[in-house]
């Protein structure tokens, strides 16, 4: 039984442990509010450019369509693109994107294909390198600026490009959370490059004029989806991150409160323990005389 | 009769409006949109899109950097990666 002295100790120490979970917890109800206008506010361009490429990708034979349409007509090495936060203190979040990655390398392994990992963010890292010590290479981080934007976005698909240019890879998955809501983040996995053909072709019949030409646009349209889709893939982390963050830290916050409820209740059982063993010494004490 | 005209970025979506004429910085040269244009789909260098309200107004300028301008039947759009001011 431990003595009234380190009960108090611990009570102390869950509260203050709740008072942290508490700040963190309202911290990202405040970021997610701003996190999710971000990520909403960036759809209609997404929406916007996929409509165009749908239109445009019909419209190019694919014989002569650039290498980011067409590929390289192999598919024997993947890059999987893993998108996991800078932070932690996010529940599960972390754990289920790595899970997605891990289940997609080895479907991928077991098909014969090699496959390699690029990372953004820090914190699949350290699970990925132990499961593949020797596929995780190349990584973007993200910690060192407050939000990431679309500079980084760019930065990130701006690397990948010249990866796939120099021939490193053949195909690269997006592997990201989706926000659905504070208590669900879907991860996600998606085809980044070569771009996957829209699969509504129906091109409308409207003449189209194109200047320069369906090829020159569609060849400067494509760096500019990928970029698109890994801006995307970080305005949903962000807001991921926010709401899985602040479920976490609710029940926490909830779970502390439940512990220091259970350890009060103890701690004025014992004292009333030791006060009745007083009383009892005193009495016996006084009938002695 | 109006032009739908829209300018979205990554970010977000900054113009959606009735105008009456803009005028684009295409690739091989600006070009100015007006109602019923035929449908058009163009690079765009970097450079000054030029928003006139009304036919006499002043235009209003925006400076856009990377971008793709498409017009169809619903009107023009504007996808620039960065916009200044």
């Amino acid at each position: 039984m431990p003595s009234l002295k380190e009960l108090k100790g611990r009570i102390n120490s869950v509260k203050s442990t709740q008072k942290i979970t508490k700040a963190k917890q309202m911290v990202a109800a405040a970021k997610l509010r701003r996190a999710q206008a971000a990520a909403e506010a960036g759809r209609p361009y997404a929406t916007r450019l996929a409509a165009v490429m749908a239109s445009l990708a019909g419209k190019v034979s694919s014989d002569s369509a650039p290498r980011l349409l067409a590929g390289t007509g192999a598919d024997q090495r993947h890059l999987l693109v893993v998108v996991n936060t800078d932070k932690g203190l996010c529940g599960g979040l972390n754990a289920n994107i790595v899970k997605a990655a891990k289940v997609k390398a080895r479907e991928l392994i077991a098909d014969g294909k090699t496959v390699e990992f690029y990372l953004v963010g820090k914190k699949g890292r350290a699970p990925l390198k132990r499961e593949f010590p020797s596929a995780v290479g190349d990584g973007f981080d993200t910690s060192t600026v407050k939000t990431p934007g679309f500079t980084e976005a760019e930065a990130i698909a701006d690397e990948l490009i010249a990866l796939f240019d120099a021939g490193k890879f053949d195909i690269a998955h997006l592997v990201y959370p989706t926000f659905k809501s504070a208590l669900a983040q879907d991860p996600t996995v998606n085809q980044l490059i070569p771009v996957p053909t829209p699969a509504n072709t129906a091109a409308s019949d409207a003449v189209v004029e194109y200047e320069p030409g369906e090829e020159e646009i569609l060849e400067e349209l494509l760096p500019r989806y990928v970029r698109t889709q890994l801006f995307g893939a970080l305005l949903e982390r962000e807001a991921s991150e926010q709401g899985a963050s602040m479920t976490a830290m609710d029940n926490a916050t909830r779970n502390a409160g439940d512990l220091i409820g259970k350890l009060t209740i103890i701690y004025n059982r014992q004292r009333q323990a030791a006060i009745t063993t007083e009383l009892i010494e005193i009495i016996a004490g006084a009938e002695a005389l | 009769m109006p032009l739908h005209f829209e300018l979205v970025t990554p970010a977000k979506l900054v113009r959606s409006e009735e105008v009456h004429m803009v005028v684009v910085p295409g690739a091989e040269g600006e070009f100015g949109v007006l109602e019923g244009h035929a449908p058009f789909m163009s690079t765009v260098r970097d450079g000054a899109v030029q928003i006139y309200k009304t036919e006499a107004s002043a235009p209003e300028v925006i400076e856009v950097r990377g971008g793709f301008a498409e017009v169809n039947e619903k009107g023009l759009t504007v996808l620039a990666e960065h916009v200044e001011g």
